[in-house]
């Protein structure tokens, strides 16, 4: 039961946070972006494209804690949210942000370091979401696992564009920061214990 | 000087009066039935004597429409009270902006400490509806109640050494939540050349839309220098001191490579990660498009004298 329940519950908790915004931007159920809507409509989309990715990145660790299969199962469709929220973004910024003025837009890509950050980030994506069916994993075999490390350096990035945007207060970059550490480092002990079992073995 | 002209007006952009007026009316009503409700908690102006007079200002007006008292009072920046647009609005409301005094100090013959009526009493407050923009890339128009800093700052009359004017806002991290962390050098300081500030259209700030300052706008005395980005605009003033050189200022200190001393909008100078080239006018929906941002925030008529010979990509 719990199981069964597991996928839909989660895809729900999903696009809670989308379905928040597009109340908010129509004023439906009460609901408000505030007086500087686009600006609202980016830290949300920011914000929940990180936290779809750090949660991702939680699987491993919670099925090696727990021994239990269930935690990888959500993975692929956390991943696909990270990226929609992702795209998300980008596509705010550029429509409504920037009035998808493609002169202004190569001008903040080329001048700002944070929006090349956050673009590479978002490029790195791509390819990930695009081999996340069935098909793909099986087509590319070994391969597969290889490309999607690619996720470790995609979240690295995202910390990173958001901690060269903010004004002043810092601590929430750094608290991303120290949880994709705990993330990593968890990874890097289990990587060493195994080699070291091999070595004895 | 000049009789001061908005560049940037089309006949379609002029709130007709009477809907400017009944909007008050409206707000005037909504606000009563909220104290009715709930007695004067959430006001922002309790214990706040009786309604202030003033006249209508129009030479120094742009004819823009205001943005709405909400929009003016739910989305600020004042870090005393918290980091997110509606902290101010959240927590300022228990602030005791009354009894207030303000101290005055340095280069100036009368010096010392006043209560804030001494302050006030003396000055004929008038409106005026001013361009505000923030140094974020967005605006709204305010109509302030104030009265000229020039007015204020020659009732303690400067000496010949004072050349800058630094402002203070109090430090109380028991009432201003945002001060026991460490984004800023509290207490927040802001400083001008005196030139700058005996400017007529610097305003010293006591209320908005014919209202005293709610709490998250600055109450009870604030600066508002409708050329330069809002941070200029410090709020909650406790002290005004006249000095001979340059004050150093909150922000210029926490990263001087992003705010400078003058902070005069200027379109043509970015900020390290955005363009000041466009500005969003808040109070819109999420389709509203940017508009160009002016120099000197439409201003340069009255103030670009002011700057004239120096290099303001190196003073931004």
């Amino acid at each position: 039961m719990f199981d069964r329940a597991l996928k839909p519950a989660i895809f729900l908790l999903a696009s809670l946070p989308l379905l928040l915004l597009f109340a908010g931007a129509f004023g439906i159920a009460g609901q408000s972006l505030g007086p500087n809507p686009i600006r609202e409509m980016l830290h949300v989309t920011g914000k929940t494209a990180l936290n779809m990715l750090m949660i991702t990145l939680m699987a491993s660790p919670l099925r090696e804690i727990t021994g239990q299969l269930r935690w990888q199962r959500p993975r692929r469709m956390l991943g696909l949210f990270a990226f929609a929220y992702a795209l998300l973004h980008f596509l705010v910024y550029a429509i409504l942000e920037l009035d998808l003025d493609f002169n202004d837009l190569a001008r903040e890509i080329s001048r700002r370091p944070f929006i090349i950050v956050g673009m590479v980030a978002l490029l790195a994506m791509i390819p990930l979401a695009a081999t996340s069916t069935d098909r793909m994993m099986r087509r590319l075999g070994r391969r597969w696992s290889a490309l999607h490390k690619l996720v470790y350096p995609v979240a690295l990035l995202g910390i990173w564009h958001y901690y060269w945007q903010v004004k002043a207060d810092v601590t929430e970059p750094l608290l991303y920061a120290a949880a994709l550490t705990l993330l990593l480092g968890f990874r890097a002990l289990k990587r060493s214990r195994a080699a070291r079992a091999a070595n004895r073995g | 000087m000049k009789r001061y002209s908005d560049p940037s007006i089309l006949p379609s952009a002029i709130t007709p009066e009477h809907e400017y007026f009944d909007r008050r009316r409206l707000l005037a009503a909504l606000a009563a039935s909220a104290a009715m409700i709930s007695g004067s908690v959430g006001s922002g102006i309790a214990a706040t004597p009786a309604p202030p007079s003033y006249t209508r200002n129009t030479k120094f007006s742009t004819r823009e429409a205001p943005n709405s008292w909400e929009d003016i009072t739910t989305y600020n920046n004042f870090y005393e009270f918290g980091l997110d647009k509606s902290d101010p609005y959240e927590r300022a409301q228990e602030f005791r902006s009354r009894p207030w005094t303000v101290e005055i100090a340095g280069e100036a013959e009368l010096r010392g400490k006043f209560t804030l009526e001494d302050i006030l009493k003396p000055h004929a407050l008038e409106e005026r509806i001013y361009r505000f923009r923030c140094v974020e890339a967005w605006s709204r128009i305010v109509p302030w109640l104030g009265f000229p800093l020039a007015d204020l700052l020659a009732r303690f009359k400067p000496t010949s050494k004072a050349k800058f004017v630094e402002f203070t806002t109090l430090l109380d991290p028991k009432q201003m939540p945002g001060q026991r962390s460490g984004v800023l050098d509290w207490p927040y300081r802001e400083a001008l050349r005196m030139d700058e500030a005996m400017h007529p259209l610097t305003l010293m700030v006591v209320g908005l839309y014919g209202k005293w300052l709610p709490n998250q706008s600055g109450a009870p005395l604030r600066l508002i220098v409708p050329w330069k980005y809002g941070f200029k605009g410090i709020k909650s003033i406790v002290k005004i001191r006249f000095t001979e050189r340059q004050p150093a200022t909150s922000w210029n200190i926490a990263a001087p490579d992003e705010y400078g001393f003058y902070a005069n909008v200027n379109p043509a100078v970015d900020h390290p990660r955005w363009s000041q080239a466009k500005e969003r006018r808040i109070g819109g929906n999420f389709l509203t498009s940017r508009i160009d941002t002016l120099p000197f925030n439409g201003y340069a008529n009255e103030v670009a004298a002011l700057y004239r010979g120096m290099d303001l990509r190196r003073y931004y």
